[in-house]
C-alpha cells in the first residue's frame, strides 16, 4: 500500500499483464502450451483466495467455508446448463423463458433434442443463489467471533459438500460432465477446447487483473479504511458510526461473490465439477494460501495462490501433494509472515539502491 | 436504593442547576445497570446543557465508564431513559449514537494499529461520506474529490491537536500521548455535537495535561459540548461548568467546582474519612 504511493498507479498491473504474456510466451517457445490449462485453473482458483484477503486479511473476519460458495456457483451453472428442462419448452413459461433465450435448445451428445438454461442465465442464477445463501449463513455467523465464527463457516461448508454428495441432481459422488462452453461475447468463450486454450488463458488473466483493480480501487476507500478499522478495533470503528454488523455481512457477501465467480468459470473451463471442490479441505486450502500470500497483500496471496496450485495441478509434489503444500506453507508463514512479496521488494529496493520509503518519510516529516 | 443518596444534600435537589429555558443537550434520567449481582449504576439522572464542559468524577468503581458506556450504546441500560438532542438513544446501537452527533475516546486510546495517523483521524470521517461499495470500487465520478475531502478535513483535525507533522506516521508507534491525541482528532473529525472523553489525563505528564487542558476548552469554543470522566481533580476542577459525583453507582453531588469541592459527602468519599457513610454505603 504505502508503496503504491510513489510508483505510477497502474505500473503493477501493467508488469503483471506483462508476467502472464511473457509465460505464454516461453511456454509456446518451449511447446509446452498445455501447461496453460493448468495455470488457467489456479487463476480462477486464485480469485477466491482474493476474496478471502478481503473478507480475512482486511476484514478480519474467518471464513473456512469459501470452498461451498465456489461449488455452489459451479454446481448451479453446471445444472442448469446440463439439465433437460424438455418438460417445461411446451408451457407458456417455457416457452416465454425460450423468447428471451434463457432457456435454449440442443442436442445432447445421442443427438435427442434437449432443453438446457443458457450459460449466462444460470451464471446469473449462480450468483443469485450465492447471495442468498451467503446472506443466510453470514448474517447469524458474522455475530460470531474468531474460533467460534471459524467452526460455523466449517459447519456450512460440510453441509453444502454433504448435501451435494447426497443429491443425484448434482450428480452424487461423480459430479456433473458435460458442461457446455460459455460465449461470453463475440468470439470469447470459456471452454477446456485445446484450441482455445490461449484464448482461455487471458480471459482467466483479464478477470483477475480486473478483479484486482476493483479490489484495490475498493481498499484505498473509505470502505477499504471502515473493514481495516472493524479489523483492528471493533469497538472504535462502531463508535465513529460505521454500521459494523452491517460492513461485515457485506464484505462476507462480496467475497462469496467472488468465490462463486469462479467457480462458474471453473466449470465452464475444465467442463465439470465434482463434490470434492466444497470439500474442507478445499476451504482450508483457500485459507492456507491467503495466509502464505500475507493474508491482508492482495498481491501476495494472488501471486502465491496461483503459483502453489499451479505446482499442485501439475503434479509436481507427486502423492506427497498435501505434505509438501502444508510443509511450504509453514515455511511461508514463519519466515515471512507478511506474504513472500513484501520482503522480496525490500530486498529488490536494497538491490536497486532505493532507499527505504519508511526513513525517507521520517525525514520528510 | 443506596442510602448514601437520599442522605447527600444536593442529590436531594435533583438536577437543580439545569436552567429550565434551555433544552438539555443530554438528558440522562434514572439509568441503571447491573451486571449479574452487582448494580454499576443505580438510577443515576444528570443533564447537560448545550456549550457546557460536564465533569464525572468519582472513586475507583463508582459506575462512571459504566454510564458513560451506556451513553453511547456500548451497553444496554436496565432501566432508565437517555435523550440526546430530545430524541431517545437509549438500547441504540453505537454507530447510531455516533451518527446523532455523540462521538467518544476510549479509556485506552484504541486506535487502528495497522493504519497510519492520517488513516486513523480519516476513518472519523467515515459518516461524512457517502460513496459505497460499488462506487469505490468502480471510482465512479466524484469518489475522487470525496477521498480528496475527507483527507483535507482529517488534516485539519490533526492540526488541531498538533499532530499534522506526524500524519504519515503508523498510529502503533506513537507514544501514548500522542495516540490519546489522535484518538481525539478521530472523534472530532466526526463533527459530533457532544464529545465524550473518557479520563483524557490519564498517563499523560503535566506538560501535556495543561495542552489538553487547553485543547478542551478550545473544542468547546467551538461549540461542542462536553462530558468528561477525570481522575485528575484539579483538571476537572479547573475545566468543569458543572461537576457530577458517583459513588458506588449512584450520584452523591452534583454542581459547579467550588460546592463540589466543599461538599461534605464529596470529601468522605474522596478521603474515605466519615465511619457513618463507609458502613451505610457496604449495606447497599
Amino acid at each position: 500500500m504505502n508503496l503504491m504511493r510513489r510508483i505510477p498507479p497502474l505500473l503493477p498491473f501493467l508488469l503483471c499483464a506483462g508476467v502472464m504474456v511473457s509465460l505464454q510466451q516461453l511456454m509456446r517457445a518451449t511447446g509446452t502450451q498445455y501447461c496453460l490449462t493448468q495455470l488457467t485453473m489456479s487463476l480462477y482458483y486464485a480469485i477466491v483466495v482474493m476474496g478471502l484477503c478481503l473478507l480475512m486479511g482486511h476484514a478480519g473476519q474467518v471464513s473456512l467455508g469459501h470452498g461451498a460458495f465456489f461449488a455452489i456457483g459451479g454446481y448451479t451453472s453446471a445444472v442448469l446448463t446440463t439439465h433437460n428442462f424438455s418438460a417445461w419448452g411446451h408451457s407458456s413459461l417455457g416457452g416465454w423463458l425460450q423468447q428471451g433465450r434463457v432457456l435454449i435448445a440442443k442436442e445432447d451428445v445421442f443427438g435427442n433434442a434437449i432443453l438446457t438454461v443458457s450459460p449466462w442465465a444460470a451464471f446469473l442464477a449462480a450468483m443469485l443463489l450465492t447471495t442468498l445463501v451467503a446472506l443466510l449463513i453470514g448474517y447469524p455467523a458474522l455475530r460470531l467471533r474468531g474460533h467460534y465464527l471459524a467452526m460455523a463457516t466449517l459447519g456450512f461448508g460440510l453441509i453444502v459438500s454433504k448435501l451435494l454428495v447426497g443429491s443425484t441432481l448434482t450428480g452424487a459422488a461423480d459430479g456433473i460432465n458435460g458442461v457446455p462452453p460459455w460465449p461470453l461475447a463475440g468470439s470469447l468463450t470459456v471452454t477446456g477446447k485445446t484450441a482455445a486454450r490461449v484464448q482461455n488463458y487471458y480471459i482467466a488473466c483479464a478477470l483477475v487483473l480486473l478483479l484486482l483493480l476493483l479490489l484495490r480501487n475498493l481498499l484505498r476507500s473509505r470502505i477499504g479504511r471502515a473493514l481495516q478499522a472493524i479489523h483492528d478495533r471493533e469497538t472504535a470503528a462502531n463508535a465513529m458510526g460505521i454500521n459494523t454488523a452491517a460492513y461485515k455481512l457485506k464484505v462476507f457477501l462480496l467475497s462469496a461473490w467472488l468465490a462463486a465467480l469462479a467457480g462458474v468459470f471453473f466449470t465452464h473451463f475444465t467442463g465439470g465439477i465434482g463434490p470434492s471442490e466444497a470439500g474442507a479441505f478445499k476451504s482450508v486450502r483457500y485459507v492456507a494460501l491467503a495466509a502464505a500470500g500475507g493474508m491482508a497483500n492482495l498481491w501476495g496471496v494472488t501471486v502465491v495462490s496461483t503459483a502453489l496450485n499451479y505446482a499442485s495441478l501439475r503434479g509436481w509434489f507427486g502423492s506427497l501433494d498435501n505434505a509438501v503444500f502444508g510443509i511450504l506453507l509453514i515455511v511461508i508463514i514463519t519466515l515471512a509472515p507478511q506474504g513472500p512479496l513484501k520482503p522480496l521488494g525490500a530486498w529488490l529496493r536494497r538491490i536497486l539502491g532505493l532507499r527505504n520509503l519508511s526513513e525517507e518519510r521520517l525525514e520528510r516529516s | 436504593m443506596n442510602p448514601a443518596l437520599s442522605s447527600t444534600p444536593f442529590a436531594s435537589d435533583g438536577p437543580s442547576t439545569a436552567s429550565t429555558a434551555v433544552q438539555p443537550l443530554l438528558e440522562v434520567e434514572n439509568v441503571r445497570r447491573s451486571f449479574g449481582g452487582l448494580v454499576a449504576v443505580d438510577g443515576v439522572s444528570f443533564r447537560v446543557l448545550p456549550g457546557q464542559i460536564k465533569g464525572l468524577i468519582g472513586p475507583n468503581g463508582a459506575g462512571k465508564t459504566t454510564l458513560f458506556n451506556l451513553v453511547c450504546g456500548l451497553l444496554r441500560p436496565d432501566a432508565g431513559r437517555i435523550a440526546f438532542q430530545g430524541r431517545p438513544i437509549e438500547g441504540w446501537k453505537p454507530y447510531r449514537i455516533a451518527r446523532a452527533g455523540i462521538s467518544r475516546t476510549f479509556q485506552n486510546p484504541s486506535l487502528f494499529l495497522q493504519m497510519n495517523v492520517l488513516e486513523n483521524v480519516m476513518v472519523g470521517r467515515h459518516r461524512r461520506a457517502r460513496r459505497g461499495f460499488l462506487g469505490c470500487a468502480l471510482r465512479l465520478p466524484g469518489q475522487a474529490a470525496e477521498e480528496r475531502a475527507i483527507r483535507q478535513a482529517a488534516m485539519q483535525q490533526l492540526e488541531v491537536v498538533g499532530l499534522a507533522h506526524l500524519a504519515m506516521f503508523p498510529a502503533g508507534s506513537l507514544p501514548f500521548g500522542q495516540r490519546r491525541l489522535v484518538e481525539l482528532a478521530r472523534a472530532l473529525a466526526t463533527e459530533p455535537r457532544m464529545l465524550l472523553l473518557d479520563e483524557p489525563a490519564s498517563g499523560l505528564n503535566t506538560k501535556e495535561k495543561e495542552d489538553l487542558a487547553d485543547l478542551i476548552r478550545q473544542i468547546r469554543d467551538r461549540g461542542i459540548t462536553l462530558l468528561l470522566v477525570e481522575h485528575d481533580m484539579s483538571l476537572v476542577m479547573r475545566l468543569a461548568d458543572e461537576i457530577v459525583v458517583l459513588h458506588h453507582g449512584a450520584r452523591i453531588a452534583e454542581g459547579p467546582p467550588q460546592v463540589i469541592q466543599n461538599d461534605p459527602t464529596v470529601i468522605n468519599v474522596y478521603l474515605g474519612g466519615n465511619l457513618d457513610h463507609a458502613t451505610s454505603s457496604q449495606e447497599s
